[in-house]
């Protein structure tokens, strides 16, 4: 059992949670995520650490309602337990002195990109960040990025905050002015880190992204993260998660992470009329939003 | 304990004996089963174990007892059984077998004691897992005759993974009063035993209570640490003391077939399908979260042909599969599954392709997979493991339409520990060195066993593994001598 001691909403369904787990606290470094199961019944999920905190024993995580799982989750509130947490999974993120960086984060993406952005400034780097959502209500971790980062960059589709717009306009905008871009690390939605990829592939520009594939055990004994990248079989939960992105076959990552979409809106489906008759003290609302691993 | 039942309590003159019939095991009926996750076999009942102990010839020497990896001392709990005291008989194999009740269904006992059975020269061989079985369910219906535990000699031993190795070191060491505590990379403790081998093979309530006997008998357990990223050995041993660490952390990454189209969905590692099967219990969708595509109605292949294999398409068609079919590029006789198994698969209407081997994953054009294509085989030399070699036959190409394959072709060496504990010595393929009399791995303090040291073997081997480290860390822990 892992004790969540603080939890609260950052953005519409969006929530950030620390939680208990002195273990995983002391180990984590930037770039992994856990692996975690509300109860006796449910399904193993990752989700990504977006800090930790080793004297006082805990981790952040931030979690998006995306499906029931996530939906479990976040009506959860400090006090209340985690049945499983297992971690920190997957290989830390590369930090080193590569010069000028731009970070980028999309959706709930920021909270994994926030560590490495935090890690690569420690190691020198310039840093330029560049976050997206949907539209301002969705924008999280702005202050958090501000820190780490010598400029940032806030976008929005509906232009209802800051710049209108996608991440990957303010990079093509970047480039263009001929700025030198040593690494580029990319972390959301895979259309957006596919579109980032794509962007900085001509000018050979050094891409790191994150996936998020299908995962059920971390540790490399089911198979069912694999991922192509240069045309060879990786195991994303212990290869990655971080990838060179122009080496990721993005349309295999879609199609496979696509595998269980019919059963995963049944069991929301289900979960929802579940909920129905207590409708009134439904935690957030229940809208569904892309993007897989928080 | 040295209870031996002298004189026989056997009536019977040998001659009797070697005409009796090998008692059948009751079994569900198969068109019942390949529809529901129940058990297979329903176990005897006390006058049909009774029955079948009467076979036995009680040889002077056993040649039994000197094939079971463990020596578990068959002769003597046979003749318990005819004794009627069943719970002696139980204490009896405990004396070995820290897991009857497991061994009893799953041990391979053709390849030990009961291929080395002398009845089977006149027939067919006593059923020694069916009798192992038969006490250790009904010794866990009764209660346990429980050894006394030597008292605590303070030593603290760390045992990396649950499955029969670690369970084994677990229970033989905290007999010798260490303290004991597992880590467990998985939320389930068991192993193999309880994400790979399927309900009706194996109720998993029966691994449960083999485990809690062992908490009963003071093992720790905590599970939610992968050893290597949670915390190291090296954390392990120099700030947590632990005196010594045993790795039975199995054989884990499944292999693919690097074939074109394996990225297509519907194509699973075993390891994954029967994960979601038995571990996260996807049969159950929804009431259980993880979910599972849809096999109602639809053609299922596994390729492989060892008990992975059968277990990953029996479950196939428990789910619903329209047809299930096991290809193996080599004949059945070269089969490595179970004798027992394949037995069950053939009545429950799995189709075997043997001498097939796949070539490319065909896609329905939606990215979901529709077919295989394949070729045919034939047997030619005998290869280094002493198997007829499978060459392929030329032009003998064919297709078949097919919406999920399952790939079992074996495993390798899982590289986490390996790799963040320092002065710890691997093999080629990566499995851990182990002193194969003493399972010593070139780190002082650490031991190693099972299919982390073997590559994928059994559940005895593994826990003649597991006795072996046992019995040697305990030297260590005592002499203190490396
Ligand atoms: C589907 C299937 C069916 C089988 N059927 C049979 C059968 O009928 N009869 C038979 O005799 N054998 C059978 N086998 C083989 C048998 O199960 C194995 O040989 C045996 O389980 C090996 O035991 P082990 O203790 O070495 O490891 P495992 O049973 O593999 O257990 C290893 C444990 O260690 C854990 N672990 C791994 N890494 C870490 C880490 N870093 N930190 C913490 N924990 C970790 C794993 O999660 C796992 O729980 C079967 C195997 C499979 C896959
Ligand atoms: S999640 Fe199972 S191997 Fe990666």
């Amino acid at each position: 059992m892992f004790k969540i001691v603080h939890a609260e909403f950052i953005a519409p369904g969006i929530k950030r949670f620390e939680v208990e787990a002195p273990r995983i606290a002391r180990k984590h470094k930037a770039g992994q995520f856990v692996i975690l199961r509300l109860h006796d019944r449910g399904e193993r999920i990752p989700i990504t650490i977006e800090n930790s905190n080793p004297e006082r024993g805990t981790i952040n995580i931030v979690v998006q309602s995306v499906g029931k799982t996530t939906h479990l989750l976040n009506a959860l509130n400090a006090g209340d337990n985690i049945l499983d947490v297992v971690g920190p999974l997957g290989k830390p993120s590369e930090i080193a002195l590569f010069g000028n960086v731009v970070v980028i984060g999309g959706g709930v993406g920021v909270a994994m990109a926030y560590p490495t952005a935090a890690a690569l400034k420690l190691a020198g780097n310039h840093v330029a960040a560049i976050i997206g959502a949907r539209n301002k209500e969705l924008v999280i971790l702005e202050r958090e990025m501000r820190q780490v980062s010598d400029e940032l960059t806030i976008t929005t589709d509906d232009g209802s905050y800051a710049e209108k717009g996608l991440v990957t306009d303010k990079l093509r905008r970047l480039i263009d002015n001929g700025t030198r871009i040593d690494l580029v690390l990319a972390v959301g939605p895979i259309p957006m880190m596919r579109a980032v990829a794509e962007l900085t592939r001509k000018d050979h520009i050094r891409t790191i992204v994150s996936l998020n594939p299908i995962m059920i055990d971390g540790t490399g004994m089911c198979g069912g993260c694999r991922v192509l990248v240069d045309g060879k079989s990786q195991f994303a939960c212990v290869d990655g998660p971080e990838f060179d992105g122009h080496l990721v076959d993005f349309a295999v990552l879609t199609q496979r992470n696509s595998t269980y979409r019919q059963e995963e809106e049944r069991s929301m489906e289900e979960f929802r009329r579940h909920l129905e008759p207590r409708a009134a003290d439904s935690p957030d609302d229940v809208g569904c939003a892309h993007g897989g691993r928080g | 304990m040295t209870t031996t039942v002298n004189p026989s309590p056997n009536p019977l003159k040998l001659r009797e004996r070697i005409k009796l019939p090998r008692q059948h095991m009751p079994e569900q009926p198969a068109d019942e089963r390949s529809r529901n996750f129940t058990e297979v076999n329903l176990g005897y009942s006390a006058e049909l174990a009774r029955q079948e102990a009467l076979r036995c010839l009680e040889c002077e020497k056993p040649t039994c007892m000197d094939k079971c990896p463990v020596g578990v001392k068959v002769r003597e709990f046979v003749r318990l059984i005819v004794a009627g005291d069943f719970l002696v008989a139980a204490a009896k194999i405990r004396e070995d077998n820290v897991l009857p009740a497991i061994t009893g269904r799953v041990c391979p006992q053709e390849d030990h004691c009961e291929g080395a059975c002398k009845l089977c020269k006149k027939g067919e061989s006593l059923g020694i897992g069916y009798l192992e079985r038969f006490v250790a369910d009904y010794e866990q219906r009764m209660g346990t005759i429980r050894l006394p535990a030597a008292p605590p000699t303070g030593k603290r031993v760390a045992v990396v993974g649950s499955g029969p190795s670690g369970l084994t070191v677990a229970g033989d060491l905290v007999q010798k009063g260490h303290m004991v505590r597992v880590f467990e990379a998985l939320h389930e403790l068991g192993g193999v035993l309880v994400y790979g081998i399927p309900e009706f093979r194996l109720p998993k309530e029966i691994v449960r209570e083999q485990i809690d006997q062992l908490r009963a008998m003071g093992v720790e357990f905590e599970t939610d640490v992968v050893v290597g990223k949670t915390v190291t050995i090296d954390e392990l041993m120099e700030e947590e003391h632990y005196d010594a660490v045993f790795i039975g952390t199995g054989a884990g990454l499944p292999l693919f077939m690097n074939i074109p189209g394996e990225h297509l969905n519907g194509v699973y590692s075993a390891n994954e399908f029967l994960t979601r099967i038995n571990l996260m219990k996807a049969y159950q969708f929804p009431a259980y979260d993880q979910p599972m595509v849809d096999l109602r109605g639809k053609d299922v292949a596994v390729i492989g042909g060892g008990n992975t294999a059968l277990d990953a398409i029996r479950s196939a068609l428990r789910l619903g599969a329209r047809k299930a079919y096991v290809m193996y590029r080599r004949s059945e006789a070269e089969m490595p599954a179970r004798a027992e198994e394949v037995r069950h698969a053939r009545q429950e209407g799995i189709e075997f392709r043997m001498l097939t081997s796949p070539i490319e994953f065909l896609s329905d054009g939606k990215g979901w997979l529709g077919g295989l294509r394949c070729l045919s085989m034939q047997l030619g030399e005998p290869d280094a493991s002493g198997r007829r070699r499978p060459v392929p036959i030329p032009g003998s190409e064919f297709e078949l339409p097919l919406s999920v394959a399952v790939i079992a072709i074996g495993t390798s060496a899982n590289p986490v520990i390996q790799s963040t504990t320092t002065g710890l010595a691997t093999d080629t393929r990566g499995y851990i060195q182990a002193d194969t009399l003493t399972q010593r791995t070139s780190r002082k303090g650490v031991f190693a066993g099972g299919d982390i040291v073997t590559g994928t073997a059994t559940v005895i081997l593994a826990m003649a593994a597991g006795r072996r480290s046992a019995k040697s860390i305990h030297e260590y822990l005592t002499t203190d001598q490396w």
